[in-house]
């Protein structure tokens, strides 16, 4: 049972991941391939604060100290995705790729470097604040990220984020303050990959920089990918088969270790056969009639 | 001073391979605005023919070298042809994502067929080192390795072939025109594909040259030794200018250099966030780099 539960929290942690990307690649249409950082940043924050700033306050009230933590992490990677973001997002397409690359490559080597958080030692003794309630806190941060991206993007700001996809210079020209949504947009991702960050430092109670290598932020980009970038439950399916996928693999030793073999195939597949992923297929096939919509 | 010298000469060193690799995302980028993410796995491949071209089949070095560029700008040809050119039309995002795909799936064929540990590198040459103060005694101290003469005459040898092709050939001519103007050539009748083509031979087979430099330099090569230094060589390649040749080479230096220094001077376990710094504060301050021109975005 406690098998079951461990992947159901990892999966409830990699669909907002997914869901926060989906932000800044699918609606805004930015390419960011750094949101390992952002993880990072909103999992080292939340762990740090548990450990170091409030130990006697999470012992007394845990839940109001989860919440705290949580939202203190994820408000860090906001702030860091806003001070990545304000430079970056001058750059388009390829360019704004690579500088996010770099950013999240910058910093895992400050977390490395790090000696108050372990550096290379990693970070230890992170208290599971919540103790066995901890997985239901975990589903309802879930399912409050997807509410507040889905009702996000219902809004005007919503729209004005799409527009700046579509067409960015129609955009402006109807008044639409590019840069800003574009920030927006950014800080929202970071946000959230901040949360599920500091979920994360509390569901594994261990972190080590090795965790938020550029393969994990590939991995977020294959969950959007096979989802269907610029949908909500694209990327919900997405993270559900990328995180799934290992996991039904472990019977076979040989499939489990070409899993991402696998993985790069899929996405190499994805891309050349079927663009909008799993979401495209299901407008293809289930409703043929209806027109994609964003 | 001999210290500071000692830091030129591993930089330099270094830098050629950084080139040999870099050459290959600017050419690409130049012609097709990709950036070619599988590129740093060409390269680590290209080792990984060496070690078999010296070790399994016993060539000598220099063969084992002009075989491994060949074999290995085939290799990128292959990969342009299914996973790049059927989506020339698409979104630029597009062949980025198949990019990142390819580089993974070549990682881990390379780590299944050959195991993810570092495999030994045999050495073509014999280890000798000059001291460079026993001519000139200012510089007492500093030791150039042979490998390391070995590695920059080479690199220099394949970029001034590179040149040659480039700048006096016929197809030379036509890679230009097409990062010229995509549209336009091929509206003169250009054969596109043919170039395109052409184009990820040469940049691979440099890649794979280097792969096999620094497995001699470093008498190892592993899976993982193409991810940060494609990053790497992308770095220089923006830096010095994306899509002009020269500019790769000498972003190439001045990145390798930097890095040296820095290892030098003491923060060597900050050795590769100086890559992504000058990246970030190049694509800030000079997104055309040291020796490319800005672009407007025209509606």
């Amino acid at each position: 049972m406690s098998y079951f539960l461990q992947i159901f929290q990892l999966l409830c942690l990699n669909v907002i991941l997914a869901a926060s990307l989906n932000v800044i690649n699918g609606y805004c249409g930015l390419f960011s391939i750094g949101h390992a950082g952002f993880f990072a940043v909103g999992a080292y924050v939340a762990a740090a604060a548990s450990k170091f700033w409030m130990p006697e306050f999470a012992a007394a009230q845990p839940a109001l100290a989860l919440i705290a933590v949580v939202l203190v992490g994820a408000a860090a990677a906001g702030i860091a995705g806003l001070v990545v973001g304000i430079p970056c997002l001058r750059l388009t397409g390829d360019y704004l790729a690579i500088a996010t690359v770099g950013f999240g490559e910058i910093i895992r080597i400050i977390l490395l470097n790090t000696e108050s958080v372990g550096a290379s030692r990693g970070f230890p003794g992170i208290p599971l604040l919540t103790g066995e309630w901890f997985p239901f806190w975990v589903v309802l941060f879930t399912i409050f990220s997807l509410f507040t991206i889905h009702r996000l993007m219902k809004s005007s700001t919503g729209r004005a984020i799409l527009s700046v996809r579509e067409d960015e210079i129609a955009a402006r020209s109807m008044g639409i303050n590019v840069r800003f949504y574009k920030t927006f947009a950014f800080v929202v991702g970071a946000f959230f990959a901040g949360l599920s960050g500091a979920l994360f430092a509390h569901y594994s109670q261990f972190l080590h920089p090795s965790n938020f290598t550029f393969m994990v932020s590939v991995m977020v980009l294959l969950m959007i990918v096979v989802g269907g970038m610029g949908s909500q439950l694209g990327a919900v399916l997405g993270a559900v088969i990328v995180t799934l996928l290992p996991e039904a693999l472990r019977f076979s030793e040989t499939l489990s270790s070409i899993r991402m073999l696998i993985f790069g195939l899929i996405m190499i597949l994805v891309v050349l056969w079927e663009p909008k992923g799993l979401m495209g297929l299901y407008f293809r096939f289930a409703r043929p009639k209806k027109k994609v919509s964003a | 001073m001999s210290e500071f010298v000692q830091y030129l000469v591993n930089g330099f060193a270094q830098g050629s391979i950084y080139a040999l690799i870099a050459l290959g995302y600017t050419m690409v980028y130049g012609i097709l605005k990709l950036i070619n993410f599988a590129h740093g796995e060409i390269y680590m491949i290209g080792g990984y023919v060496g070690i078999f071209l010296l070790s399994t089949l016993g060539l000598p070095f220099w063969a084992a070298l002009l075989l491994v560029m060949p074999i290995v700008g085939l290799f990128a040809v292959l990969i342009e042809r299914f996973a790049y050119r059927p989506l020339r039309g698409a979104p630029r995002i597009a062949p980025l994502i198949t990019a990142i795909g390819v580089s993974i799936v070549l990682l881990e064929l390379m780590r299944l067929i050959a195991g993810a540990q570092p495999r030994p590198f045999p050495q073509p040459f014999e280890d000798v080192s000059y001291e460079v103060g026993t001519w000139i005694s200012a510089l007492d101290g500093v030791i150039i390795q042979r490998n390391q003469i070995m590695v920059f005459i080479i690199a220099v040898v394949l970029m001034l072939l590179l040149n040659t092709i480039v700048m006096k050939t016929k197809i030379g001519r036509a890679m230009r025109a097409l990062s010229m103007d995509f549209d336009a050539s091929r509206l003169m009748g250009v054969p596109i594909d043919r170039v395109i083509a052409f184009t990820f031979f040469i940049g691979a087979s440099l890649a794979g040259a280097g792969g096999m430099l620094v497995g001699m330099y470093y008498n190892q090569v592993e899976p993982y030794m193409g991810q940060l230094a494609g990053l790497k060589a992308f770095t220089a390649a923006v830096l010095g200018g994306i899509g002009v040749i020269p500019g790769a080479v000498i972003g190439a230096f001045i990145l390798s250099i930097s890095e040296a220094l820095v290892v030098g001077y003491g923060e060597s376990s900050y050795r590769d966030a100086i890559a992504f710094a000058i990246l970030i504060f190049v694509l800030m301050f000079r997104p055309w780099g040291i020796m490319g021109k800005a672009e407007r975005v025209k509606v």
